[in-house]
């Protein structure tokens, strides 16, 4: 409680840097926490996106029913799949005139069915990456009746470059701004340290350990980097109202992302003042 | 309680402040240390204090030694050894009681206890009626008194004075002495740096060490017991 008062007191000696150092935290964070907002609504995305991802192989007319079942018993042993599902040419057909009304008429006038069957290949949550999506889509091509094999992989694969992009982006200004707050929070303590010098030293002299002299300092960092965060919390808040009411809904990151971010400006602040006191006190106590 | 065995302080700009100094100041003893300005005088204290360590020797305080003593028991060192300063160091934003209760709460003194403590020390230096006046509204001598009491606080078993009387008149001087008498009468040692040769004159009782260019040049202990 003490160590509490004297903090506040320290934060009342030089509001400007305090602010600045508050403010410096905050924008660190702030971008730190649009890249999670960011992040966490492309991997809601690229959850919704790669429970969809499938592989779809296209048969030969003359493939065979029963060479056609045992490569599906065979696909269906793949540690990736998840279901194959056998699409006749008629069911082929009639999915097509489903979702193609306005060519109805032609797909009920053909003398011949021209839509291929084909073997429809679900993967298993884990699965659903480019990665195994295409090492899936090698294996199956290798069955000589396998005409053709699609996966509509390339959106997926923008969204886990933008994905990278955007984190790399973040982790770059959220780092440089960081340590702007690291230099600012050692400057207000160098100043804080500086207008109670006297005390400092009287605390020495009588005998107060180094622990008791720095709690205040600490405390001070500390509250200086929670108080980043929140300004960090509300600004990133503010970002995901706006995007939600004016472009379109997206969704608020975990509570625990939340609590991490707000502890990581108390993390910041507490080392920067950390660093700072020890400097500042050996340079008046050197002993 | 205070021996200083070979003890050599050298800077590495300005040269040696001490060259070779032994002695050893009794439990309960009063000694003045004296010398012009630079002898050596503030380093001796502060060698004692462990605010600097020697270059060569060793500085015994007590349990605690110069070559041996862990950082973090610096801290028990001095609230074992009172300091007073000729500045008297005080904070002038707190009124005397408080400036006395600093130094009690910062060295973790139970809340309710600081207040009796705090009135019995000022009670104790003859300042108990102005328990409640800021530094400002003080004389010199009882400033010194307030930062006497502040130095009692840890209840030590030396203090140690750096020209305590520097900046006080005649009469407060002769006060701020007696009251180390008293002090030291109670049980405490005193280490008192001076270098006013009249206050020493007037006191032969107390023992004197002389310091000279950073060397001691005389112990009348020593100069008595060669007698």
């Amino acid at each position: 409680m003490s160590a509490l008062g004297e903090a506040a007191t320290g934060l009342r000696r030089s509001p400007l840097l305090g602010s600045l150092a508050v403010a410096a935290i905050g924008f660190s964070l702030f971008i730190i926490g649009l890249f999670a907002l960011t992040s966490y609504n492309i991997h809601m995305a690229l959850t919704s996106a790669e429970s969809r991802v499938e592989v779809v192989a296209y048969l030969d007319d003359d493939a065979g029913v029963e060479r056609i079942q045992l490569a599906r018993g065979e696909i269906g042993g793949f540690p990736e799949v998840d279901s194959v599902r056998f699409v006749s040419k008629t069911e082929a057909l009639v999915n097509a005139s489903n979702q193609l009304t306005e060519f109805s008429d032609v797909f009920s006038d053909l003398d011949i069915n021209p839509l291929p069957a084909s073997l429809e290949i679900r993967l298993l949550p884990g699965y659903r990456t480019p990665e195994h999506v295409t090492a899936v889509a090698d294996r199956v091509a290798l069955y000589p009746f396998v005409e053709d094999i699609q996966f509509g992989l390339d959106w997926v694969n923008q969204l886990h470059r933008l994905r990278r992009v955007a984190g790399g982006t973040a982790m770059v200004l959220g780092g440089a701004f960081a340590l702007v707050a690291v230099l600012l929070i050692g400057t207000a303590v160098r100043m804080w340290v500086l207008a109670r010098a006297r005390e400092i030293d009287i605390m020495y002299t009588v005998g107060a350990s180094e622990a008791y002299i720095r709690r205040p300092y600490l405390v001070e960092g500390l509250v200086t980097g929670l108080l980043g965060g929140l300004l960090a919390l509300a600004l990133t808040l503010g970002i995901y109202f706006l995007v939600s009411r004016v472009l379109f809904q997206i969704a608020w990151i975990p509570d625990l992302w939340v609590i991490s971010g707000v502890g990581a400006g108390g993390l910041i602040g507490c080392l920067a003042a950390a660093r700072a006191i020890r400097r500042e006190l050996r340079a008046i106590h050197a002993v | 309680m205070i021996q200083f065995r070979n003890v050599s302080k050298i800077y590495p700009q300005a040269g040696a402040a001490l060259d070779d100094v032994s002695f050893h100041l009794r439990k309960g003893e009063f000694a003045f240390l004296t010398g012009a300005s630079g002898a050596g005088k503030t380093t001796v204290l502060q060698l004692v204090h462990m605010q600097k360590r020697p270059t060569r020797g060793v500085v015994r305080v007590s349990r605690f030694s110069s070559d041996r003593i862990r950082r973090r028991e610096i801290p028990q060192l001095r609230r074992r050894v009172g300091v007073v300063f000729q500045d008297f160091r005080l904070l002038d934003r707190l009124t005397a009681a408080e400036n006395v209760g600093f130094a009690l709460k910062v060295t973790g003194t139970q809340r309710r206890k600081i207040a009796p403590q705090v009135q019995k020390l000022l009670g104790q230096v003859g300042l108990a009626a102005r328990a409640g006046a800021k530094p400002t509204e003080l004389s010199g001598g009882e400033q010194q008194r307030v930062a006497i009491a502040r130095a009692l606080a840890t209840q030590p078993v030396v203090l140690l004075a750096d020209e305590p009387t520097g900046n006080l008149d005649e009469r407060a001087k002769n006060g701020v002495v007696d009251l180390f008498r008293a002090i030291n009468a109670a049980g405490t040692a005193v280490l008192m740096a001076t270098h006013d040769a009249e206050l020493i004159r007037r006191h032969p009782e107390i023992r004197v060490l002389e310091l000279e260019h950073g060397a001691l040049v005389y112990d009348s202990e020593m100069r008595e017991g060669a007698a």
